[in-house]
């Protein structure tokens, strides 16, 4: 349709300009966490720092808890994945691939929950995790979003695809149920596996409601708490907070460079079709 | 989610082949029949165990708690509808109530005519850098609402902010884009569509590129013009997946509460302040959980509204294909 070299060029050209509205934001800030401080909203404003420096970077991570947030964040963020993609690609396989009384109920009701957002059982959440003993502890973050609806959702459709006789063959052969599991899906899962390992790294990574549920103690915050709390303050240290969110920043886009294709088919598996 | 699909994808029952009696011995048969009654429920163990501890009693728990009066170091009280009908007298939280709502409106039109912009641009497959440019979009969609706050409230600063030294620059004057009651809205506004635009273009290209293309092709040959096209086959065939959007975005802007809370933190005055920040608000730090799960209780119906429409939605779509 568009042959003519005019409305091709008028594409690229609107193309350009929004991406650079996209862009430039973040450039933005990426470029300024590099100024010295005292560049930073020197007038003439420069876009490219004309220092350029790490002296933000040294004092945000030298001074403070920045370390032990970003570990916190890591740590939570990992071990939240592996238990994710344990248990929802279990209770998928369960649902897509036994015969048993409930399971049509037990699929619908958890399907159900995404109607109850976090947001709005925050308070009793608060109560049922202060009852067991799990506020300010990591595992108060970990574990109670680890059973996700789409996380079920989406390895239950993926493993009702898969051949039934290749389960009964191993069954023949004498093979456990949890051996199948382990040894025979898991790792033809590798696809699915992928698309919920990286929407849950994702989102445990940025995510803030949780540990501000959670945890109250300093030293067990996670990096998106630590810059909320930062930029709560009344004098703002911008040359550090920008620092740290340019950190807060590097693993998700890592992360979307290394395993862009599976962004792209989990949003619209997740959400066109699911 | 896609409910109204899972039973056409059934396992073939001639593909069962354990229920046929002369492949299996008859001692292996009953073990595997054991196990295969445990196994699924274990499998499914630790989800029903966390969906149970952390959503469904928590879930009834937040209901009972609305029709009491609790903080946390006292005994609750049950009042009845007293919380409701407190709710219906208070100013504060029909303010909070009627931002998320304008909040909602807005972000969710807006985001749909540019999301849907980007993806018009971006689905055919034609030119070059396409995929570039779409990795390009989705990048906002990355990022934390914390570090798109911090990111934003650093460029939309009164004083040191680049967008007011620009204006200023180019001899205009400096803009409270946070700090005035009306534009603060608007900013939040535009900052939630920048964040999350990319996202929904990535659905909506993948609705566009479902449209058979033989349909654009016959279109051409009966000489429609460009916008008849679209309006005649884009559009129609595009309709579910634009309701997906139209429900998901609406959904988020409805649980909106990082972005506020770093930018404005609900202010000036009340004037950017939503449903879940007063909820939070009035929970823990007022101590009136009791209350603040009264709130809840009208939030979450607004939200179960919008899900159970999805479901409807894409249970019909289901049904179509």
């Amino acid at each position: 349709m568009n042959k003519q070299p005019v409305s091709k060029t008028l594409h690229y050209t609107v193309l350009i300009l929004l991406s650079l509205i996209t862009l430039l934001p973040v450039l933005w800030v990426v470029l300024s966490s590099f100024k010295p401080q005292s560049e930073l909203f020197q007038v003439p404003l420069t876009f490219i720092p004309q220092d350029w420096t790490l002296e933000n970077y040294v004092s945000s991570l030298a001074a403070g808890n920045f370390p032990v947030y970003f570990s916190n964040t890591v740590f939570v963020a990992v071990v939240s994945t592996a238990l994710t993609v344990l248990i929802n690609l279990m209770a998928g396989y369960a649902l897509a691939k036994y015969i048993f009384t409930g399971r049509d109920i037990i699929f619908t009701v958890m399907i159900a929950t995404l109607m109850i957002p976090l947001q709005v059982i925050m308070i009793p959440i608060f109560l049922q995790l202060k009852s067991l003993g799990m506020l300010n502890s990591l595992w108060g973050i970990i574990i109670p979003p680890a059973a996700t609806p789409t996380g079920v959702f989406l390895a239950r459709q993926y493993l009702v695809t898969l051949p039934n006789s290749l389960i009964e063959a191993a069954r023949i052969d004498g093979a456990r149920e949890h051996t199948i599991f382990f040894r025979l899906i898991l790792p033809m899962s590798k696809p699915i596996v992928a698309t919920i390992a990286i929407f849950s790294f994702m989102w445990r990574w940025n995510d803030y409601l949780w540990p501000l549920i959670v945890i109250t103690d300093n030293r067990k915050q996670t990096i998106q708490q630590a810059l909320a709390n930062f930029v709560g303050q009344l004098q703002i240290n911008w040359s550090d907070l920008l620092a740290m969110t340019t950190i807060a920043i590097i693993p998700v886009i890592i992360v979307f460079l290394a395993f862009q294709r599976f962004f792209f088919s989990g949003i619209a598996a997740g959400s066109v079709k699911g | 989610m896609d409910i109204g699909s899972s039973t056409k994808e059934e396992p073939d029952p001639s593909d069962r082949q354990g229920c046929l009696p002369f492949r299996i011995p008859m001692k292996r048969h009953t073990k595997g029949n054991f196990h295969q009654t445990a196994a699924p429920l274990l499998f499914l163990l630790p989800n029903i165990l966390i969906f149970g501890t952390f959503i469904i009693i928590p879930a009834i728990q937040g209901l009972r708690m609305s029709f009491t009066e609790w903080g946390v170091f006292t005994t609750p009280v049950f009042i009845g509808f007293d919380n409701f009908i407190e709710l219906a007298g208070d100013e504060v939280f029909w303010k909070t109530f009627s931002n998320t709502i304008v909040y909602s409106f807005f972000t969710v039109a807006l985001i749909m005519v540019y999301a849907l912009a980007l993806a018009l641009l971006l689905y055919k497959n034609t030119i070059k850098g396409e995929k570039l440019f779409r990795s390009l979009f989705y990048i906002p969609s990355l990022l934390s609402m914390i570090t798109v706050g911090i990111a934003w409230r650093f460029i939309l600063g009164d004083e040191m902010g680049i967008i007011n030294y620009l204006l200023r620059a180019a001899g205009g004057n400096g803009v409270r884009w946070l700090t005035d009651s009306k534009l603060a809205m608007v900013s939040i506004i535009l900052v939630s569509i920048w964040a999350q635009a990319g996202y929904y273009m990535v659905v909506l290209i993948a609705g566009l590129q479902a449209i058979p293309i033989e349909l654009y092709e016959a279109a051409k040959i009966d000489g429609a013009s460009a916008p008849k096209t679209f309006t005649s086959i884009t559009l129609p065939l595009l309709r579910s997946t634009l309701l997906v959007v139209l429900v998901l975005a609406t959904i988020a802007s409805f649980k909106a509460y990082e972005l506020i809370s770093v930018m404005t933190k609900g202010g000036p005055g009340y004037a950017t302040k939503f449903i879940v920040q007063q909820v939070y608000q009035v929970a823990f730090l007022e101590d009136r959980m009791g209350y603040a799960s009264a709130m809840s209780i009208v939030l979450m119906l607004i939200i179960s509204l919008f899900t159970v429409l999805q479901f409807k939605l894409s249970g019909r779509e289901a049904s179509h294909e």
